[in-house]
């Protein structure tokens, strides 16, 4: 009788490496190199950024970007004596302290004199400041990369708190079947047909807005797309001969749940909480946009377009650059997403 | 098919009391509403006197039956700010939100369609790349953002259209467009996938084989059966826009729905948000059930996952 020698196979530790390697080399160019941006940003914030985020200085508000020069905002023209109409004329004094403040000019050149037209000046951009500052003089660019941190740290936690509630309640549907599956399923669909963002508002308007009720109101609200799919895929695996095997070998309901179940739920697990992390972002923004999210004077980028909406006659760049990281980054996680999907589970296409 | 409208109109009236619940609760959470009503100078008789007024000595099982039946007969109570009926705050303002959702839905289908068909029949072509770009874009762009980034545009810088509230005809403009943008690549991809599969289908290499001119075969045989899907994704949007309406309204001051809601909570005026919210979601609810409805009866197959 032949005796058949089954070796385990080995798997040298420069496997590793070299798999790691090629997984390096297969990701996604673009999107990689902007989460790893964004991560670094978040991280090192406080070093990175040329200027405190939340301390202004008043003599730097609405300066526009660097590559905007000087520009003229008023034009009065200077009388001898009291100005009668105090929005288009001055007088010679008050002309004469404006220029030697900087803050004006005579139109063309000339000398101050009555009858000059006098020129008051908008400052021009500066390196101090690259992507201007806000009404209160806050650096835009500094507050931009402190906005990282919120919408990173609250994506992160929500998704965990979601996907953990989720996970859980899918697995014991699917898994138990018959009645708790009926209701938890029942429950997850009524979770589904509440308008979301409006509940959130409700809700973190009347508890008081802060980080860690933004995170908890996101997870209380998300769980039940995880829940749907793991329950999908737990009641495909459950019909698969590995688990009917586990329970003739005597495992509890709970062991295969976790060591057989579960593992295998892992990969589309991870697909769908990179997918949701970029509607996370949308959704905080949204709610800080709102005023019920992350509280002022932190900076959040949703917080940060939502006091430029009120200034885009005179200062656009304090809402467009915030929104441009926004997009930036809610565009770097769906492609890396849709990439991990079809590298990990094209099944999820549908989602 | 009874059945299974039974069962989700049964859930429909579940999740319309678990909405009510939520907001029942945090009403009570948020403190002493006779705190919000009395005046300041109120002795403890007359706010024990308002407390009986409002039921809230009562236990809170009692309160809650005597609130969802108000409820249910639009019995929404009084404004604090403005101290007007709350349902006439809503009667004035939800009009505005539908016209609002419809516009959008029209300016999806109007762009999207024509570009979804365009891109099948022309698959790989320049435009369907473009067309996917613009999709992949949508997706990520903060709706908000969006609404500003417009009224920059238009408002501010070329001056075309007016940046907010509803004094013009051309005032919805931008707000639909805003609303629409996401949901107009929705519709297009939706229409393209829905069209390549009705081209390779057999009944259209017959029509092929028989000699019809290309023209015809696209516009009598495939659009058709093809626009099925198109058609019910459409009162999905409809869900869609009411979700979105809280954050849209509030960029262009748009006076619906979502907006007064947003300006209850900003006042801290209860009765306003709980009455919004209720009204709000049921809308919302309904939709969500005329949809299920629909795609169980034109479709079997597809159920949203």
């Amino acid at each position: 009788m032949a005796v058949v020698v089954l070796e385990p196979p080995q798997r040298r530790p420069a496997d590793w490496i070299g798999l790691a390697f090629r997984g390096l080399r297969q990701l996604p160019l673009l999107p990689s190199i902007i989460l790893a941006i964004l991560l670094i940003t978040a991280i090192f914030a406080d070093i990175i950024a040329p200027h405190p985020p939340t301390r202004g200085d008043l003599q730097q508000s609405l300066r526009p970007p660097v590559w905007i020069g000087e520009s003229v905002s008023e034009t009065r023209t200077v009388v001898a004596g009291r100005a009668a109409d105090f929005l288009t004329q001055i007088s010679v004094a008050e002309a004469q302290k404006e220029i030697e403040d900087g803050d004006a000019r005579v139109a063309g050149g000339g000398e101050l004199a009555p009858g000059a037209e006098l020129e008051f000046l908008r400052q021009g951009g500066s390196w101090e400041y690259i992507l201007g500052a806000d009404l209160q003089g806050r650096d835009v660019l500094s507050r931009v990369i402190h906005g990282t941190r919120p919408s990173l740290i609250v994506s992160i936690i929500a998704i965990l708190v979601a996907g953990s509630i989720g996970t859980t309640i899918g697995l014991i549907a699917g898994f138990r079947g018959g009645l708790a599956d009926a209701i938890l399923m029942r429950l997850t669909d009524i979770v589904l047909s509440i308008p979301l963002i409006l509940i959130a508002v409700v809700i973190a308007a009347i508890t008081e807005p802060s980080l860690q009720n933004i995170i908890i109101i996101i997870g209380l609200l998300l769980w039940p797309r995880f829940a749907r799919q793991v329950r999908g895929e737990t009641l495909a695996l459950k019909s698969q001969d590995f688990v009917a095997r586990a329970v003739v070998a005597g495992s509890s309901g709970l062991r295969i749940s976790l060591k057989h179940v579960l593992p295998n739920i892992v990969p589309s697990l991870l697909v769908i909480s990179t997918l949701q992390v970029g509607y996370v972002i949308l959704l905080e923004g949204s709610l800080s946009f709102l005023g019920v999210g992350v509280p002022p004077p932190q900076p959040a980028w949703g917080l940060m377009i939502a006091e430029g909406r009120g200034l885009l006659q005179t200062a656009w760049w304090t809402a467009l650059f915030p929104g441009i990281a926004m997009a930036l980054t809610v565009l770097a996680v769906n492609l890396f997403g849709d990439w991990l999907r079809d590298k990990l589970d094209p099944r999820l296409r549908q989602i | 098919m009874t059945r299974y409208i039974a069962l989700r109109f049964l859930q429909a009236i579940i999740s319309l009391l678990v909405v009510m619940t939520i907001v029942f609760m945090l009403s009570r959470l948020s403190g002493d509403p006779v705190q919000l009503l009395a005046d300041i100078s109120a002795s403890e008789e007359q706010m024990e006197a308002i407390r009986r007024d409002l039921g809230l000595d009562r236990p809170l099982a009692v309160q809650w039956v005597n609130y969802v039946r108000d409820m249910l007969v639009f019995d929404l109570g009084e404004s604090v700010t403005s101290r007007q009926p709350v349902r006439e705050l809503i009667w004035q303002r939800l009009p505005n939100t539908l016209q609002l959702g419809f516009a959008a839905m029209a300016i999806s289908i109007f762009i999207g369609l024509p570009i979804g068909i365009y891109a099948a029949v022309h698959r790989g072509s320049r435009l369907d790349g473009v067309a996917r770009l613009f999709a992949v874009l949508g997706q990520s762009m903060p709706s908000f953002w969006l609404g500003v980034l417009l009224i920059l545009i238009f408002a501010v810088i070329l001056g075309v259209l007016p940046p907010g509230g509803k004094e013009s005809p051309t005032s919805i403009i931008l707000p639909a467009f805003s609303m629409g943008y996401l949901t107009t690549a929705a519709i297009m991809r939706l229409t393209r996938s829905s069209m390549l599969d009705v081209l390779n289908a057999e009944y259209i290499k017959l029509a092929r084989i028989k000699g019809l001119s290309e023209t015809k075969v696209i516009w009598k045989h495939a659009l058709k059966n093809s626009l099925i899907p198109v058609i019910t994704f459409s009162v999905v949007l409809f869900t869609l826009f009411l979700g979105a309406a809280v954050v849209t309204e509030t960029v262009f001051s748009w006076p619906g729905l979502g907006s007064l809601i947003l300006d209850g909570v900003r006042t801290r005026d209860y009765p306003l948000i709980q009455g919004g919210v209720v009204v709000f979601s049921a809308i919302y609810i309904l939709a969500n059930l005329l949809v299920d409805i629909l795609y169980g009866y034109l479709d079997p197959r597809i159920r949203l996952a």
